[in-house]
């Protein structure tokens, strides 16, 4: 940070321009884009031949589709977390997080949406939601609640942005050339006066009251679309708090892995700081210590009880065929990462990325494993259907698509880096000045 | 019903054909391939075969008509889709479930899947053993739809594709389901399947409009489960599983009229379910379930008969 103050602002511009991706960047939107076609294709099989092109059957009726969906409604709430809360308890060092946490908020609730259309048996029926739709579906609580989020993270992500591309429309560099008709169209209308800035900041406040509820609303709704039901491992009233912490955990984790990756990229150190991979660290630190108590809560207290019906359901994740993947998975998304990040050599950046990496894909793991052995317990025994109902291992089609999503939210993530500045520039600047 | 030698309801069987008919006769009679409606009745060449049928008209005189004049009335869905949402007016329909008569031979289910086109390795009924602990005699236990008084999957669909009719039904109309699922995850009793696959139906049977108190044509990407064929009732027939179990397990009813027949036997449902100590299958949910079960004491079949048909 000590260095960072001295930096010019034609500096800091130079430095945070959007910049053509060199060999390594284009082969990785290469890959994406070859991921995200295999997904289309899957998807294209999908429809033609039904959803019996996956795994799914009768009694696994929610599969790897579901636990995706929740996975990135998860990681879509950090957005709130570093932008909103941060903003709110006026912590400063946040600033060069919030865009990279907008865009990932965006990204990841835009395949929210389009992988619970893909789960859909009958997509081209969608309207029906808004035709015949019922309030006291949860799903209905699910569209409305998800659609508003999406439109204040859009909003969150654009008015900050609004001076940024004043700068970008005025900045002759090559990075920025292919973009100058859309940065136009998107913010030609800011100068930047007084007034505009006054009614600017004034919505983002709101924007970032608003949004904690929401941010709330979504991921609450969404641990409902279980809770509802009485399924073992499910009916829980602690689930709203437990998929909320979940998600702040995931998110987080999402975040230092993209902190890392366009620090390196980009060569930022100057604006990502180790000071940055040390707090965020610590705030890591916390969220798994909730998520943790919270997993707790989850899964001893019926356990202590031991229903019959909860009974099936909990052995077989304790001690039984689910046992590897469900104790690899707590210690791999909460407890080894917390471990990592307790020293502080461990809050360095590139441990942190690691942490980060384990984070998050213990997280889709964790999604998993909440949706997939709680349809395998049903309350009557499994019967009178083909062995092959009974259990459930997603085909290739599901990996593709579920892959093609995660696929396409990076893409998405890649793109915006690629054509917007990641760390705001206009921010940087005025906090130097004021430092 | 057409199969049927019973005098009176083949009778039955006359009438409704000869009403249909006599509907075609009428349009026949004016120009039927264009406008059947139509006031403006012009020539139309029909040969006489010289074959007479004998009908009954809407006046209810027998009267003679040549085959020729008889054209096939296309199948129509034989209520609204606003009516069958309704349901039947005065009903409400309850079903027993004698498990002491239950030795596992799957009529039931057979006739159920056959007249519903049930897609392979899917069932609407399921027979299951079931032992409720270790020194408990194990018992036969068809499944069917339980009809909830408040049905979980109804309170989550989002698009009220499940409804609860004023009858008691809970029905699935397939042409407004949007294939979510919501509704399989919410039932307790797992008696939703789903058309994971395009149907694979007969001909004639993909072409028979679809209407929710039939379930057929099953449409892919939809959910299906037992409709406790309202199709039937509404003629006054019993359910096919009711029907098919030659051992009397299932008895279908009114609550209304409290009383349950299985077609052989007939009884007054409160005292049914009272003398046998009825209940139902996991009250504590709070389900409310409109089919009862009767304990399976005094059993008519030793459980291994039923071993063999029991395919796992």
């Amino acid at each position: 940070m000590e260095k960072a103050l001295k930096i010019p602002d034609e500096q800091i511009i130079a430095d945070l321009l959007p910049r053509k991706f060199g060999k390594t960047g284009q082969l990785w939107v290469g890959l994406l884009m070859c991921i995200c076609l295999l997904g289309v294709y899957a998807y294209y099989r999908q429809l033609r031949y039904g959803l019996g092109v996956t795994a799914m059957r009768d009694y696994v009726s929610w599969g790897l589709y579901i636990s995706n969906f929740v996975f990135f409604v998860a990681i879509s709430l950090v957005g709130s977390l570093i932008t909103a809360i941060l903003r709110l308890a006026n912590v400063k060092w946040s600033t060069p997080l919030t865009r990279i946490a907008e865009m990932i908020a965006i990204a990841a609730i835009m395949f929210a949406a389009l992988i619970i259309i893909i789960d859909m048996g009958r997509p081209e029926r969608l309207l029906n939601v808004f035709v015949h739709g019922r309030i006291q579906s949860p799903i209905i609580w699910d569209v409305v609640v998800i659609t508003t989020y999406f439109f204040i993270s859009f909003l969150l992500l654009y008015l900050p942005l609004l001076p940024d591309i004043k700068i970008l429309l005025s900045s002759p560099s090559a990075a920025t050339r292919p973009f100058q008709k859309l940065y136009r169209v998107m913010g030609s209308f800011w100068k930047g006066t007084y007034a505009q800035t006054l009614i600017s900041d004034k919505a983002i406040n709101i924007l970032c009251i608003t949004i904690i509820p929401v941010a709330f609303g979504i991921h609450t709704v969404t641990s409902w679309l279980f809770a509802t039901t009485f399924r073992p491992g499910w009916d829980s009233t602690n689930f709203g708090a437990y998929f909320i912490s979940g998600a702040f955990l995931a998110g987080s984790g999402a975040v230092v892995v993209a902190m890392f990756v366009v620090r390196k990229a980009y060569q930022m150190d100057d604006y990502i700081t180790d000071d940055h991979f040390d707090k965020m660290g610590k705030i890591v630190v916390l969220l798994a210590l909730v998520y943790l108590y919270f997993n707790i809560s989850e899964y001893l207290l019926p356990a202590f009880k031991m229903k019959e019906d909860e009974e099936a359901h909990l052995k077989e994740l304790f001690v039984g065929d689910w046992a590897v993947k469900f104790w690899t998975t707590i210690l791999v998304s909460m407890i080894l990462p917390m471990l990592l990040l307790l020293f502080k050599s461990g809050r360095k950046p590139l441990p942190m990325f690691i942490a980060g990496i384990m984070i998050v894909t213990g997280a889709w793991f964790k999604r998993y494993i909440i949706v997939v052995p709680s349809m395998l317990h049903p309350f009557l025994p499994m019967h009178d259907v083909p062995l092959s109902y009974k259990s459930y291992f997603p085909s290739w089609e599901e990996w593709a698509i579920a892959c093609g999503s995660l696929a396409g939210g990076m893409l998405v993530i890649t793109l915006l880096v690629r054509i917007f500045p990641i760390v705001p520039i206009h921010e940087t600047m005025v906090e130097k000045k004021a430092n | 019903m057409s199969e049927s030698t019973n005098g009176s309801q083949s009778r039955r069987a006359f009438l409704s054909g000869a009403a249909l008919t006599a509907v075609t006769v009428a349009a026949a009679a004016c120009n039927g391939l264009k406008d059947p409606f139509s006031t403006q009745a012009e020539d139309q060449q029909v040969a006489p075969t010289g074959e007479k049928v004998k009908l009954l008209s809407v006046n209810g005189e027998v009267i003679e008509v040549d085959k020729a004049f008889l054209k096939p009335v296309p199948h129509m869905p034989s209520v609204s889709n606003s009516e069958a949402r309704i349901g039947i007016p005065g009903k409400k329909f309850v079903m027993v479930i004698d498990l002491a008569r239950c030795k596992n031979l799957k009529h039931c289910q057979a006739s159920c899947n056959h007249m519903h086109h049930i897609q392979d390795g899917q069932n609407w009924i399921k027979v299951q053993k079931m032992k409720e602990s270790a020194y408990t005699a194990p018992y036969w236990q068809p499944t069917t739809c339980m009809h909830c008084d408040e049905p979980p999957c109804v309170k989550v669909c989002p698009v009220d594709a499940t409804f609860k009719r004023q009858d008691g039904i809970v029905l699935i109309d397939s042409d407004r389901c949007i294939g979510c699922r919501f509704c399989m995850a919410a039932c307790p009793y797992s008696t939703r399947v789903f058309n994971w696959n395009e149907p694979v139906l007969p001909e004639e049977i993909a072409e028979t409009p679809y209407s929710p108190e039939t379930s057929v044509p099953q449409k892919k990407g939809t959910v299906g489960k037992c409709d406790f064929c309202p199709d039937m009732t509404r003629q006054g027939e019993l359910p096919h599983c009711v029907s098919a179990c030659p051992n009397g397990v299932f008895f279908f009813g009114d609550l209304n009229e409290d009383s349950v027949t299985n077609g052989a036997e007939t009884f007054r449902f409160s005292d049914l379910v009272r003398d046998k100590a009825g209940y139902r299958l996991m009250e504590d949910l709070g389900t409310k379930p409109n089919v009862y079960y009767l304990p399976p004491v005094n059993r008519n079949f030793p459980i291994e008969a039923g071993e063999e048909n029991d395919k796992g």
